[in-house]
């Protein structure tokens, strides 16, 4: 649900006006209601609701180091395989859903095979397919199933050749390259400026990773690199740059899955470091972590009091839109949908 | 990496009539406060200045705190050539809650500040765009506001269904 006024010189696009908050759910104000940090966690889901362990992540990273609270090991492994499980499972979905709006329906249909396996993984973990309330502060709602291990590393091993298959199948499509190379070009002082992150920063050539570049949970144990943007078809930073990203970095997920299954303890209460209470002492903090679409951010603000005072999503969708008129000034009119497409926003997300 | 000790030594030697004040809760770093008719200069100064380099906004917010009748910006900022972070604050008081636009300096201060203006109210002095941005254009009042009351009607449909 996104409105955008254009202004047009035949089919040149002169400028871009996007109007938003259609899907405004007043999270923020939620979040202030509530009489207790953790009961924020449900609706922090619907916000960027394709991939909601990554916004449940952020949420208890942030509101663990304002309580200065240690996690269990255990925990901690589960938390990062099931965030890694759902940057491939968003990513497919934006990628498919690019290929869609460029008119490529097939890659779209075998990239939600798999998704579909990883939503199943974590219906068995947590319940629900979509919007998990999986993540609890200081540790996790409930113990993954017996067999979750297996599951997670089958998932693993089917899925790394179908990498291979989408870069025959999408990636070096000569009509996708057609469509997506030397479109949208987005320098990256420019960029920066606009405070981009994630893999359209990266598109940009620029190796900038949260995971690495402000580490939180247990990340820098792995090792994975962090792709980027060449300019191997056509400009640096162009819509198939940001677009390959996002291909290149599913290898690197699996690479963190596979070291945490070998890391990760078989024992431990995952409930053990969960407060019965939390009451926030005063201060304001803000945490970022890297979701699959850059960086997202809580700025958190507490008062002595057990609700929150404040609480803002600093969503990376909401600041890649508001660089759209940047990047699409002067592209023809049918190129909009690939730049659109290869920032890879979520509206629930941009709107909150 | 600089600490917030010798930015705060910087600011006050190349600001020297501001008094800058580092405000320290319990949990969470240091953050700096900046009166606000300084803050686009001090801005630009962290953007520009070769020992600090803060190249990112990542976040901006709008706060209200009704006990002290202030409204308050908190910035986030970051380097990525030096690897820092910062904090910044201003507080404005109520009635007269006007903040100079960051959005020359940092591009992506455009839409923040528009958030920040439709859901407590703060005006940008110097924004080229300041309109509404999450709430419809003609909604009233500003719901992040501690003191909010929702409107009973928005354009003739009852908004408490």
């Amino acid at each position: 649900m996104l409105r955008l006024e254009l202004v047009l010189d035949g089919e040149i696009i002169k400028k871009v006006k996007p109007h938003i908050g259609y899907l405004h759910r007043c999270f923020e104000k939620y979040a202030e209601e509530m009489d207790d940090y953790a009961k924020v966690i449900p609706y922090t889901d619907r916000m960027d609701y394709v991939s909601a362990m990554n916004q449940e992540h952020g949420y208890v990273v942030a509101v663990e180091r304002m309580l200065e609270l240690e996690v269990p090991e255990r925990v901690e492994h589960i938390r990062v395989i099931v965030a890694e499980m759902q940057r491939i499972a968003s990513h497919l979905l934006g990628i498919g859903a690019f290929g869609l709006d460029l008119g490529a329906f097939t890659p779209f249909l075998y990239l939600f095979t798999e998704r579909e396996k990883i939503l199943d993984i974590f219906e068995k973990v947590s319940g629900a397919r979509l919007l998990y309330n999986y993540m609890a502060v200081g540790g996790l709602m409930r113990d993954v199933h017996p067999e979750f291990k297996e599951d997670v590393a089958d998932f693993v091993k089917t899925f790394r050749p179908k990498i291979k298959e989408l870069d025959n199948l999408l990636s070096y499509n000569k009509i996708f390259i057609n469509r997506t190379a030397n479109i949208g070009v987005l320098p990256v002082e420019v960029a920066l400026n606009y405070a981009a992150s994630g893999p359209v920063l990266r598109g940009s050539g620029l190796k900038w990773d949260l995971r690495k570049d402000d580490p939180y949970s247990i990340y820098d144990r792995f090792e994975f690199d962090i792709p980027v943007g060449s300019g191997e078809v056509g400009t640096l930073g162009d819509c198939w740059d940001r677009y390959i990203v996002r291909v290149r970095e599913m290898e690197q997920s699996l690479r963190i899955i596979e070291q945490a299954l070998e890391s990760m303890p078989d024992e431990g209460d995952v409930m053990e470091a969960i407060p019965k209470r939390i009451r926030m002492k005063e201060g304001e903090i803000y945490v970022r972590t890297e979701s699959p679409r850059g960086e997202l951010g809580y700025f958190i603000a507490g008062d002595n009091s057990a609700s929150p005072f404040r609480v803002k999503a600093r969503a990376p969708s909401f600041v890649h839109l508001s660089m759209l008129p940047a990047i699409s000034r002067g592209s023809l009119i049918a190129d909009m949908v690939a730049i659109i497409g290869s920032i890879d926003i979520v509206l629930g997300e941009v709107d909150r | 990496m600089k600490s917030v000790e010798e930015i705060l030594e910087y600011l006050s030697e190349t600001f020297p009539e501001t008094e800058f004040e580092a405000l320290l809760g319990d949990v969470g770093p240091a953050r700096i406060k900046v009166p606000a008719p300084v803050i686009k200069d001090v801005a630009k100064f962290l953007r520009d200045d070769g020992r600090l380099l803060f190249n990112t906004l990542m976040c901006l917010s709008g706060l209200h705190y009704p006990k002290e009748e202030e409204m308050g910006v908190a910035y986030h900022i970051h380097s990525t050539k030096l690897g820092h972070s910062l904090a910044l604050n201003v507080r404005v008081p109520e009635e007269k809650a006007e903040v100079p636009t960051v959005e020359s300096i940092w591009k992506t201060a455009d839409w923040h500040e528009r958030e920040a203006y439709d859901m407590v109210g703060i005006t940008f002095t110097g924004h080229p765009d300041l309109r509404r941005i999450l709430c419809p254009y003609d909604w009233e009042g500003h719901p992040l506001r501690k003191d909010y009351e929702q409107q009973e009607f928005y354009r003739g449909v009852t908004t408490n269904e």
